[in-house]
């Protein structure tokens, strides 16, 4: 084995390479929040009192998830563009991934708003909160933060999914990664760097949310414990 | 319309991706067992390995993964179809996660069994193997055959480093065809026809723990 | 004096099991009533079905001047909760919230009150329960009986014209009940309308005008706390002496 790895192409790309990331963070931003909203609207959905809503959830949830990303991303992709309608490869990734992640982010949700007590929402009521009132204030805030390890999980996901874009679009750190490659060959070496940049990008998310936990959930900061 | 024949390859690329996603369960599952078993281990270097595994495997796109095992292989002087670099990307892959929901399982199994095991004078290796890991396997069932479902859907990962599995013979027959809806609604539906049964067993499974646990 | 609460002949099924079964009473403004009886005798549903927590299936409830009806709408409900406090038995407090925000969520998102205005109302009614010094502190941090008594000071903070309280000390350890029933005592005494659940017959012998004994249901007997020491049914009789 006589391998020479070369890792001199990096002097010449490495402000490619940031840029790359750079999207990469940013199109993990859009999603994870995006993914968040639309998919504990989906989970409100899930426990609505109407069958229909809470059957649609499911169905969509159900569709969702059990379908690969990128082949939603194809669908969204070239079935768009065969109606007629261009949207940006960028747009349609940032679409198919909020719509992928809110189908989990709905099932994390609903196990964190099922896991409030009957007694939490006769309380509420009692004291004459609405409905949406009760939602707001007694419901979302210690769901989000009893599950908020897996999403934290969920959305380094995300962040990782990302890399899928590269098979339509052609500017975040894989799809810059792969054009790199295409002019220098040093394949093995360039997804090496890569593979370390996300390693990187992951730990850095993980610490984000970390400090997000403290700033959002004043009970947790200044008592440290599960809720 | 699409034609017989495509409707046959699209079959064919199915069969590769549930031959994937078997090779994915079996290797994954051997080596997450050892994932697992050295996560808990009492050597402080074989647990910070392990771990080191685990974060280095779980931080890393799959896709990525794909890539270094498509061409370190050809590195390593190993001219290997696709099929076998994209084998070992997701047996990696997926010995990862399947190591960290073991090992869960494991650590669930109440400290009082461990103790009740050492009470009947049973060895170091007798508790863990009889005692915990039967326990630990009926915990970690339910989200087990959950992540099998995310195996199958990420096999279409490996289209990207040319495998002809379905994803990959979907986008050859858009190409020529272009008619992504019929295409790609026809293979999202034959994804979830392999997928929807693991979810839903998944599901009872859960259930059924549940159920027993009250 | 007109009755403040009356209910008539309410009626009230879970699946085939009659929980409730025409049960009238009044309670006058400013009365304790205490409602007694083994589990299963329908006391807490019918304290439930009082502020529209369990819809009735026949009867009438009149309560500060709201009627609830077979079917409840919610704008008579949100109207109704205005007036009537309710304790329960588990303090359901917010657990995400420290003990002076769950006593000021109602008054700023439902009354609208400033929030220096809902502060000091809220600093007030804590006082009241002896929990001044907790207002920062959150629910986990507190002993069950302290919990209760934030969950009657929430209550209070919303100056409620009735409170209901439903087996408020049944949850807590014996040594923690009284300083529950002590805040309770003081609150009678000062005029509050009172409707309570309780098994501590001591207490409602003593604070109640008005015991109701409900057995399978029904009004089995009601009257002063002093019918408690000269039971006039064997059932009440029976429920007494194994009380004591």
């Amino acid at each position: 084995m006589a391998y020479q790895f070369d890792f001199s192409f990096l002097s010449e790309y490495w402000p490619e390479l940031l840029r790359g990331l750079w999207l990469t963070l940013k199109m993990s931003v859009l999603t994870i929040v995006l993914g968040f909203l639309v998919g504990t609207v989906l989970a409100i959905g899930r426990t609505a009192h109407s069958a229909w809503v809470r059957r649609a959830c499911g169905v969509y949830v159900e569709v969702i998830r059990n379908t690969p990303l990128l082949i939603q991303m194809f669908l969204i992709y070239f079935g768009l563009a065969s109606l007629g309608l261009k949207l940006g490869a960028n747009f349609c990734a940032i679409l198919s991934i909020v719509i992928n992640i809110s189908a989990y982010t709905c099932e994390i949700m609903r196990a964190g708003i099922e896991s409030i007590r009957k007694g939490q929402l006769e309380a509420a009521q009692c004291l004459g909160l609405s409905r949406l009132q009760t939602l707001a204030a007694v419901v979302l805030p210690p769901a989000t933060e009893r599950v908020y390890p897996a999403l934290t999980s969920q959305f380094i996901l995300i962040m990782l999914t990302t890399s899928v874009v590269s098979q339509i679009s052609a500017e975040e750190l894989t799809s810059i990664a792969a054009r790199i490659d295409s002019i220098t060959f040093r394949s093995f070496e360039i997804y090496l760097v890569v593979a370390l940049l996300y390693i990187l990008l992951a730990v850095a998310v993980r610490g984000t949310f970390w400090l997000i936990a403290r700033l959002v959930f004043p009970r947790l900061r200044r008592l440290g414990t599960p809720l | 319309m699409l034609t017989t024949f495509q409707i046959q390859a699209l079959l064919v690329g199915a069969l590769w991706t549930v031959g994937l996603a078997l090779v994915a369960f079996i290797g994954g599952g051997v080596i997450g067992l050892l994932v697992a078993v050295t996560r808990v281990s009492r050597h402080r270097i074989v647990r910070n390995l392990s771990f080191l595994y685990v974060q280095i495997v779980q931080g890393t796109p799959l896709l990525i993964q794909m890539m270094l095992a498509y061409f370190g292989l050809s590195l390593l002087g190993y001219d290997l179809p696709p099929f076998a670099a994209a084998c070992l990307a997701i047996v990696v892959y997926a010995s990862a996660y399947f190591g960290e929901i073991w090992r869960g399982g494991i650590l669930t199994v109440p400290k009082t069994q461990w103790e009740a095991a050492e009470c009947l004078a049973l060895s170091d290796a007798q508790r863990f193997w009889l005692i915990i890991v039967p326990q630990a396997l009926r915990l970690s069932t339910p989200p087990t055959v959950g992540f099998m479902v995310q195996v199958v859907k990420n096999t279409s990962l490996a289209s990207v480093i040319g495998v002809a599995d379905l994803t990959y013979t979907s986008k050859l027959i858009n190409n020529s065809t272009f008619q992504p809806f019929q295409v790609f609604v026809l293979v999202a539906a034959l994804y979830f026809v392999m997928c929807f049964p693991l979810a839903w067993w998944s599901r009872k499974l859960e259930d059924r723990l549940n159920v027993s646990n009250h | 004096m007109s009755p403040i609460i009356k209910l008539s002949n309410v009626s009230k099924s879970f699946g085939a099991l009659q929980v409730l079964d025409g049960i009238s009473f009044d309670v006058h403004p400013g009365s304790v009533v205490a409602l007694i009886g083994r589990s299963g005798s329908g006391k807490s549903t019918a304290l439930r079905c009082m502020n529209g927590l369990e819809t009735i299936d026949s009867g009438e409830i009149d309560i500060c001047s709201h009627r609830l009806g077979t079917t409840v709408e919610k704008g008579l409900l949100r109207a109704l909760h205005l007036d009537v406090g309710m304790v329960f038995q588990s303090y359901n407090l917010f657990p995400h919230l420290t003990v002076g925000q769950n006593i000021m969520l109602a008054p700023r998102w439902v009354k609208k009150s400033a929030k220096g205005e809902a502060r000091e109302r809220a600093m007030e009614v804590l006082s009241r329960v002896g929990l001044a010094e907790k207002f920062d502190s959150y629910p986990e941090q507190l002993s069950g009986g302290q919990q209760q008594r934030v969950a009657i000071a929430r209550s209070l903070a919303m100056q409620p014209k009735v409170m209901l309280f439903d087996e408020v000390t049944s949850a807590l350890d014996p040594e923690l009940t009284g300083e529950v029933l002590r805040v309770m005592e003081s609150l009678a005494r000062e005029g509050m309308t009172m409707v309570l659940v309780t098994h501590e017959m001591a207490f409602a012998r003593r604070v109640a005008d008005t015991v109701i004994f409900m057995h399978k249901g029904r009004i089995h007997e009601k009257g002063p706390g002093a019918m408690l020491e000269a039971p006039s049914t064997p059932e009440l009789a029976q429920f007494v002496g194994n009380g004591l």
